[in-house]
């Protein structure tokens, strides 16, 4: 179950236009993936935390999140040197690790940290609810807002229906195994699970009809743009800008 | 009963599910007065549900009409005016409460309706005080319980001031004290309702005549206050008591 715990909170960042930031943490993400020099990520990484800090989070949380990403770029720091031509550090027999392999991981680590750290205190710190009203305002056509919101509500439903099959199945003595009957009835639980999902949406969009909806989705949440999200407008526009700076000036440490 | 009451007439209605072979509705007639609580019962498959949304407008008949306060609506456009007056509370509550939050999914209707999101926001704020869930606003809709799901789904129709509502099963599942609440919601009503159940006891508290849903055709059973219960069970059964003592 999706617990949304960063989202409580009354931290500076909590407090935020929820609009502002997602475009802030939108355009934060996509400088920092096509940024490539090291200082310019070094500064998105040094930002992120100073966003996370800033927003009140409790660390040992924030670790865990990141831990779960840096536990997949582990693997990339195994594999990318090893697979990847250049000067080589030291041999491993017939394979060597590159010193280009260990710049692109390291690139890959820097950017992948400062992204992270930079949803976790922008986007992290709304109710995905919010979010969904805030994409509306920001006039992202409304069929992808009922996606978001319409899974973020059923994924629990159907995430009970999955539990409900898996204990039918178990109460009948099923017990996982590398065979073929472990494989059709597995196959079996996805087919019903995608059967049920679908009649569901259907009873769902049944229901929203017979209360009047046409198509049109309307929202009762208003955002006001105060004073504060300008000062925070102009702060973060002068991060990302300063970002652009290093990037365009080619200072590098490589 | 008056003609020129009628508010909701089911005029020679035949429906079948594809593949079904046998018909579900079969030439049924049926006609609703304003201001009448109907209880409507049948073994499970007779129909019911399908029956409800037929109403609604969500299937389309193979033949006949529904005819609500002397018109005929034949397409979704003419459907959606008649939505408006005419309120569906879902067997299952899960697919009624979409939004994330309970006044967000309150305020739907209204807002779909065209009110501003004030005045929808006021007439839901109205509404869940009117039924005794003061404070479920900002309640997450898939965190409630499943008597607060049914009362909210209630509400949700509810606030849209229907002419008519239609209830699907609305005993199922629920525990006492949620049963208890739901009923007296409903007594307390004063517009036409019809009732889907499977339950005698719950219709014969809640509606005055009772029809009967068999062979895809409606029957006239009884009326509520002449059912008699005898076989319950609860706390006190070896004590003497009355049956009047469990209304």
């Amino acid at each position: 179950m999706i617990q949304e715990t960063f989202a409580i909170g009354s931290s500076p960042m909590h407090r935020m236009d929820p609009r502002l930031k997602i475009v802030a943490a939108t355009v934060f993400s996509v400088q920092t993936a096509i940024s490539d020099h090291f200082l310019t990520l070094i500064t998105a990484l040094i930002l992120g935390v100073a966003m996370v800090i800033l927003a009140r989070l409790k660390f040992f949380l924030v670790l865990k999140r990141l831990l779960i990403v840096n536990g997949f770029i582990f693997f990339l720091w195994l594999v990318l040197p090893l697979t990847f031509p250049g000067e080589a550090i030291f041999s491993l027999g017939p394979l060597d690790y590159t010193l280009s392999g260990v710049i692109l991981s390291a690139r890959i680590t820097l950017k992948s940290n400062a992204i992270l750290l930079s949803l976790i205190a922008l986007t992290g710190t709304s109710y995905l609810a919010t979010l969904g009203y805030a994409l509306n305002q920001l006039k992202i056509p409304d069929k992808i807002i009922y996606l978001f919101l319409i899974t973020y509500r059923y994924i629990f439903v159907i995430e009970q229906e999955y539990q409900r099959l898996i204990r039918a199945a178990r109460v009948r003595c099923f017990e996982p195994g590398t065979n073929l009957h472990t494989y059709r009835t597995y196959a079996y639980l996805v087919g019903m699970l995608f059967v049920r999902a679908s009649a569901r949406a259907e009873r769902v969009y049944h229901a929203m009809l017979c209360r009047g909806f046409a198509g049109k989705f309307h929202t009762l949440r208003q955002f006001s743009f105060t004073k504060s999200d300008l000062v925070w407008a102009f702060t973060l526009s002068a991060g990302l800008m300063f970002m652009g700076y290093l990037e365009w000036m080619k200072t590098t440490l490589f | 009963m008056d003609e020129n009451n009628i508010i909701l007439r089911l005029d020679n209605i035949c429906f079948g599910y594809p593949g079904a072979g046998k018909k579900v509705l079969d030439h049924l007639n049926f006609s609703i007065h304003v201001g009448q609580k109907v209880g409507l019962i049948g073994p499970n498959g007779s129909g019911k549900s399908t029956l409800l949304h037929i109403v609604m407008g969500l299937l389309r008949p193979d033949s006949g009409h529904v005819e609500f306060l002397g018109q005929r609506p034949e397409t979704e456009k003419d459907f959606r005016s008649i939505r408006r007056q005419v309120g569906l509370v879902f067997q299952n509550a899960d697919d009624q409460l979409f939004s994330p939050t309970v006044l967000e999914d309150v305020a739907f209707g209204p807002l779909n309706m065209g009110m501003s999101p004030d005045q929808a926001s006021e007439m839901s704020v109205r509404i869940l005080n009117e039924l005794n869930l003061n404070g479920f606003e900002n309640r997450i809709t898939y965190k409630l319980s499943g008597g607060e799901k049914k009362l909210v789904a209630l509400a949700t129709v509810l606030v849209m001031e229907p002419k008519v509502l239609f209830l699907d099963e609305p005993s199922t599942g629920l525990d006492e004290s949620t049963r208890e609440h739901i009923i007296d919601i409903l007594n307390r009503l004063d517009i036409t309702i019809v009732m889907v159940s499977h339950e005698y006891d719950y219709l014969a508290r809640t509606t005055q005549t009772i029809y009967t849903l068999n062979n895809g055709k409606v029957e006239y059973c009884c009326n509520s206050e002449d059912l008699h219960t005898h076989y319950h069970s609860h706390p006190a059964g070896r004590m003497p008591h009355g049956h009047e003592d469990h209304r």
